[in-house]
C-alpha cells in the first residue's frame, strides 16, 4: 500500500472465543506492582 | 457503537489504532485528515471535504487501501463482548505474601506507611506462609501455573520466612506437579552475597527499587535513620544482576513531582549497568510530590523525550527494555486477560502478616475490602463477583475509551483511593498511562518499520 503500512498482524478478535486459559501471570506481580497494563503481557499458551 | 479507532501523532509517526482489532496502521498525513471524516461508508463526503487540499485521486487511492483493511478486518473491526471464556468466578492463581509489614527505609511515597500499613508492624510466621501456600493449591481447579511474590514492608527483613516458604513451595510443587513461579520485591539494603545465592539457587525473580540518579533516589528513599542509600543498595544490586548474568529481574523506580526530567533517571539506571527497567509515577495525594492534572503538560513532554531516548538507544545497538513499551501487537493477550486485568480481588490476593486476604498489596490495611484469611478462606464472596464484574466494558468511563483493551480499566486501589469506588478511574493515571501507551504503539511500530527497511 502507498498511503498505509500495518504494523501487526493482530489476533485479538480470534481470542474472543478461545481464549481465557487463564495460566499468564498477574500483570500486576510482573514488574511493578503499581501498574495494571495488560497490553503488554504475554500469553502463556503462545509461550509454550 | 462504541469509539473504535484513535489516532495520534508521537515522535514524527502517525499512527491509526484499530480498537476492536488490534491493528496498529502507520499512516500518511493525508490519510490522517481523511480519518477525520471517514466511517467507512462516506467516500464522496471525504472527498468532497478535503478536495481543496489534497488531489482527488490520491484520496480515492487512499479511501480504497482503507477499504482493504476494512476487508480485512483490520479497520472498524466489530465491537468486542465480555467473552464467554470469562463467565463465571474467578480462580485465584496469584498471591502477595507481606512477609513483613516492617521496613529499612522510610520512603517518602510508601502507601504501605513505611512498611506498617497503617497498623502494628509485624511479621509473618513460617504457619502462615505455608497457610497460603496451601489456600492456594486448594482452590486452584485445573490452574497449573501460579506466583507467589515476598512483598511487605521490606521481605528480606523476614528473610528466613523467605527460605522457609520457598523451600514449602518446591515441595508442593513435586506432590502436586503444579509449577510457582517466584517473585521478591526488595530495596537492596540487606541484599548480601548469601541472601543473593539463596535467590539465584531458587530461580527467584527480583523486583529491585531504584529511583534512578543518586540525588533522586536518597530524597525519597533514606533509611531509618534519615541517611540516602543509593550508595549502599546500588552495589548489591549490580553484584546480584551480574550473577544473574542480566536475566530474572526488573529495576524499578518511582518518579514525582520532583523529578519530571524522569528520562534522565531511566537512562541512569541504564548507564549504571541495567537494561530490563520500569519507571512508574507515584500515587499519592495532598501531598508536595504528588503528580496532578496541571503536571500533565510536563509529563507528556517527558515521555516524548524518553520515546527518543529508547529509540535512540536502541537504534544504536544498545538498546534497554522499558516495561511500559514492551507490548508483542500481533500475539498479545485474549480478551478475557484484558478484561481481566490485574486480577485483584478475583485472581490475584495478597496476605497480610496476619494471614488476612486483601484484594491485592495496596488494600492491605484497608479493612472494609479484608476478605477472610488463609486459614477460614474467603468468607466475603461479594467483593470477588464485585472485583471480577469491574471490567472495562462495565465502567461507564472505560467502555468507550480508546485504551480500553490495553490498560485494563486502571487500578483499582488507586480509585478507590481518589473516589471511594474501585469503578471511577484516577484521572491522572488515566491520562498518563494514555500517554504511555501512545509511546508504546509508536515504539513498537518505529521498531517494526525499521526492521522491515
Amino acid at each position: 500500500m502507498k498511503h498505509i503500512k500495518t504494523v501487526n498482524k493482530p489476533t485479538l478478535q480470534s481470542t474472543i472465543k478461545k481464549g481465557g486459559c487463564g495460566e499468564c501471570q498477574a500483570s500486576c506481580q510482573s514488574a511493578c506492582k503499581t501498574s495494571c497494563t495488560v497490553g503488554n503481557q504475554v500469553c502463556e499458551k503462545q509461550a509454550d | 457503537m462504541l469509539a473504535s479507532i484513535h489516532k495520534f501523532r508521537q515522535n514524527g509517526w502517525n499512527l491509526l489504532l484499530d480498537i476492536n482489532s488490534g491493528a496498529v496502521h502507520v499512516i500518511d498525513d493525508m490519510t490522517y485528515d481523511i480519518m477525520d471524516t471517514f466511517d467507512g461508508t462516506n467516500d464522496d463526503a471525504v472527498v468532497a471535504a478535503l478536495a481543496g487540499r489534497y488531489d482527488r485521486a490520491a484520496l480515492r487511492e487512499a479511501l480504497a487501501e482503507l477499504h482493504e483493511l476494512i476487508g480485512e478486518k483490520t479497520l472498524f473491526a466489530p465491537d468486542i463482548g465480555v467473552p464467554p471464556t470469562f463467565a463465571g468466578e474467578g480462580i485465584v492463581k496469584s498471591l502477595c505474601l507481606m512477609v513483613a509489614h516492617d521496613c529499612n527505609l522510610r520512603c517518602g511515597y510508601c502507601f504501605a506507611g513505611t512498611g506498617d500499613f497503617g497498623g502494628r508492624r509485624g511479621l509473618m510466621t513460617k504457619e502462615t506462609g505455608e497457610a497460603a501456600v496451601d489456600f492456594l493449591l486448594a482452590h486452584s481447579g485445573p490452574r497449573r501455573h501460579f506466583e507467589i511474590d515476598f512483598f511487605g514492608g521490606e521481605p528480606l527483613v523476614n528473610f528466613p520466612v523467605v527460605q522457609h516458604v520457598t523451600r514449602y513451595v518446591r515441595q508442593r510443587e513435586r506432590e502436586t506437579g503444579k509449577s510457582f513461579k517466584l517473585t521478591l520485591t526488595t530495596n537492596g539494603l540487606t541484599l548480601d552475597e548469601t541472601t543473593q545465592r539463596f535467590l539465584d539457587d531458587n530461580n527467584i525473580s527480583l523486583v529491585l527499587s531504584l529511583d534512578g540518579r543518586k540525588e533522586v533516589h536518597d530524597r525519597m528513599r533514606p533509611d531509618a535513620g534519615g541517611r540516602g542509600t543509593y550508595d549502599r543498595v546500588l552495589p548489591n544490586f549490580q553484584r546480584v544482576v551480574a550473577a544473574r548474568q542480566g536475566q530474572n529481574y526488573y529495576l524499578r523506580g518511582t518518579y514525582t513531582k520532583y523529578n519530571p526530567d524522569f528520562t534522565n533517571d531511566v537512562l541512569a539506571m541504564h548507564d549504571a549497568g541495567f537494561d530490563v527497567l520500569s519507571m512508574e509515577p507515584v500515587v499519592a495525594k495532598d501531598t508536595p510530590y504528588a503528580l496532578e492534572e496541571a503536571d500533565l503538560p510536563r509529563i507528556y513532554e517527558e515521555y516524548d523525550r524518553l520515546t527518543a531516548a529508547y529509540l535512540e538507544r536502541h537504534r544504536a545497538g544498545r538498546g534497554f527494555f522499558f516495561f511500559h513499551f514492551n507490548m508483542d501487537l500481533s500475539n498479545g493477550p485474549c480478551v478475557a486477560k484484558r478484561l481481566a486485568g490485574c486480577g485483584a480481588g478475583h485472581e490475584y490476593f495478597a496476605v497480610a502478616a496476619d494471614g488476612g486476604l486483601y484484594p491485592c498489596h495496596q488494600f492491605v490495611g484497608r479493612e472494609k475490602y479484608r476478605l477472610g484469611s488463609v486459614f477460614e478462606g474467603v468468607t466475603n464472596r461479594e467483593l470477588p463477583r464485585y472485583f471480577r464484574e469491574s471490567h472495562v466494558l462495565n465502567k461507564p468511563r472505560c467502555r468507550d475509551c480508546w485504551a480500553r483493551f490495553f490498560c485494563s480499566g486502571g487500578c483499582h486501589a488507586n480509585a478507590e483511593l481518589f473516589h471511594g469506588d474501585i469503578r471511577e478511574p484516577y484521572e491522572v493515571g488515566c491520562a498518563i498511562q494514555k500517554k504511555r501507551l501512545e509511546c508504546a504503539l509508536t515504539v513498537q511500530a518505529a521498531l517494526a518499520m525499521e526492521k522491515e527497511g
